[in-house]
């Protein structure tokens, strides 16, 4: 069975579809990433997926059972977070604040789930009593994606985590995002450094005016020619 | 110089009575983004349920403060229930004309209820105390002392508790707040129901201080969300330092032009406050 699964999404702002027909099938430990040009409807996906843009037509599949344009707050209580490419963290709070709000949901002490966090962002433990606002882009990154670790999730879903990073953080990001997938946790991302984030991924898709072009591997896309043509730059 | 610090002591007495409203009327538009016309009345209405309680039940003032506190939470959270929650995902504009209609309906409960003619919580002259020429009267220092206890409350309530972080967060990023699963409804009834037991404390102390009139918050609200617009909105923190400031900048005015001028002295700070610095002292959400 598929942690998750897209079928036919239709959906848009005011009535103006931006999906058309997507699709999407990320397996219990992939990494899966969409690529495509800008305005092909990327986010959109990862927000109808996650219930922040109402879906006409289509179902959500999470586990097996269907999610559909459900609340995000339900969402986050069946093991799924999403970390938006903007705004991303609280600015005013503290870094610790902004991990123990991720974990609002759940009941019982934060301290294990924090240390799993530390673990990965270890720069996150260091700075942990600084308001995150203050923050340079790359570490309010790690906090957004520490804050999206601290529900335990299953599936991990983050719009375009590299963007306005460094080249030297994004490698760092990318690496990141590896060792989390290792920890059993399927990632759905949309990226921009199209050419980095295939390299890592199970399954990646090509994303073109809401409709899916392209579908394989991370490596099988990478070495398509007429994808490479098209969409990466070639 | 001596009627300089009298002054001063007034300041402060009015501040922390504006702060304790600016708090709720900030969390309120941090939360909700709506500038809440009906707080000033709310206040009143608070002031009244504590003389309902001192006048009925014959307890002191102080005892009958926190009751008028929770009777005015569980008002605000209905109001908000009843009217408010309904038109939430509308225009902002339509809820302040909405709370503008609450302000009134509130106001005429209170005329309709307890009248319109001034009203005390204990009748008989409190002896002042005479430090030197400054004269203080002990309602004063239990005043001082109780919003002092408050805002200490509030500081502690925002700052360790799992809903008090929940409402900063909903505050600084509506949108990612949702997407964290923090749940809205239950935030927004708690900041409710804190603004509405902070604005009764508010105007129960306004009570002590003065006397109890139907009026008595509506007049108020202009100098609050003065209050809140210097210490920049959305910021619990910068509505003390306003109500603070509002307060002190009010009564030293007197010095120099008539006291009936005291309100047209936040407003003007306000406008200036609008023009220079927007965002206010800590830099809000405005």
């Amino acid at each position: 069975m598929a942690l998750l699964e897209a079928r036919d999404l239709y959906a848009g702002y005011g009535g103006v579809d931006i999906l058309r027909g997507t699709q999407l099938f990320v397996e219990a430990d992939d990494i899966v990433v969409i690529v495509g040009p800008n305005g092909a409807g990327k986010s959109t996906a990862m927000k109808a997926i996650f219930g922040l843009v109402p879906i006409r037509q289509g179902t959500v599949l999470y586990q097996g059972e269907e999610i559909t344009g459900q609340a995000p707050e339900r969402m986050v209580g069946r093991g799924i977070a999403y970390v938006p490419q903007e705004a991303n963290v609280f600015p005013s709070l503290s870094v610790l604040e902004n991990l123990e709000l991720g974990a609002y949901s759940l009941s019982g002490s934060n301290a294990e789930r924090l240390e799993k966090v530390f673990a990965v962002f270890p720069r996150l433990k260091e700075r942990r009593r600084q308001p995150a606002g203050v923050m340079s882009g790359g570490e309010r990154q790690m906090v957004a994606m520490g804050r999206a670790l601290m529900i335990e999730p299953q599936l991990l879903m983050l719009d375009e985590p590299t963007a306005g990073l460094s080249p030297r953080l994004i490698d760092e990001t990318f690496e990141r995002i590896r060792g989390i997938n290792a920890l059993g946790i399927g990632v759905l991302m949309v990226e921009q450094n199209a050419r980095q984030a295939l390299a890592i991924a199970n399954r990646g898709y090509v994303l073109a005016t809401g409709e899916n072009r392209y579908q394989d591997s991370g490596p099988a896309l990478l070495a398509n020619p007429e994808v490479a043509a098209m969409f990466l730059g070639g | 110089m001596v009627e300089l610090a009298q002054l001063l002591i007034n300041g402060v007495l009015l501040g922390s009575i504006l702060a304790l409203g600016a708090i709720g009327a900030t969390m309120i538009f941090g939360v909700l983004r709506f500038a809440h016309f009906a707080h000033g009345d709310l206040m009143a209405v608070g002031a009244y349920f504590a003389l309902a309680v001192v006048t009925v039940l014959n307890l002191p003032v102080l005892v009958a403060l926190p009751i008028a506190m929770l009777l005015t939470a569980v008002l605000a959270v209905a109001i908000d229930q009843v009217v408010y929650r309904r038109i939430r995902r509308v225009q902002p504009v339509i809820l302040l004309i909405s709370s503008f209609a609450t302000a009134l309906i509130l106001r005429s409960l209170i005329q309709m209820i307890w009248g319109t003619s001034n009203q005390v919580y204990a009748t008989g002259i409190q002896m002042p105390w005479r430090l030197g020429p400054i004269v203080l009267k002990p309602d004063h220092l239990l005043i001082f002392a109780a919003a002092t206890a408050l805002v200490v409350l509030v500081h502690l309530f925002l700052t360790r508790s799992r809903m008090g972080k929940a409402m900063r967060a909903m505050s600084d990023n509506m949108d990612l707040a949702l997407i964290t699963g923090i749940p809205a409804n239950r935030v927004i009834m708690w900041t409710w129901a804190i603004g509405g037991a902070l604005a009764a404390a508010a105007g129960v102390f306004l009570g002590m201080d003065t006397r109890l009139h139907p009026v008595m918050g509506w007049t108020l609200l202009l100098p609050i969300f003065a209050a809140t617009i210097l210490g920049g909105i959305g910021r619990p923190y910068g509505a003390i330092l306003g109500g603070l400031v509002i307060g002190c900048a009010m009564e030293l005015s007197t010095l120099i032009i008539p006291g009936s001028y005291k309100p047209a002295v936040a407003f003007a700070i306000m406008v200036v406050t609008l023009i220079f610095r927007p965002q206010g002292i800590i830099k809000g959400a405005a």
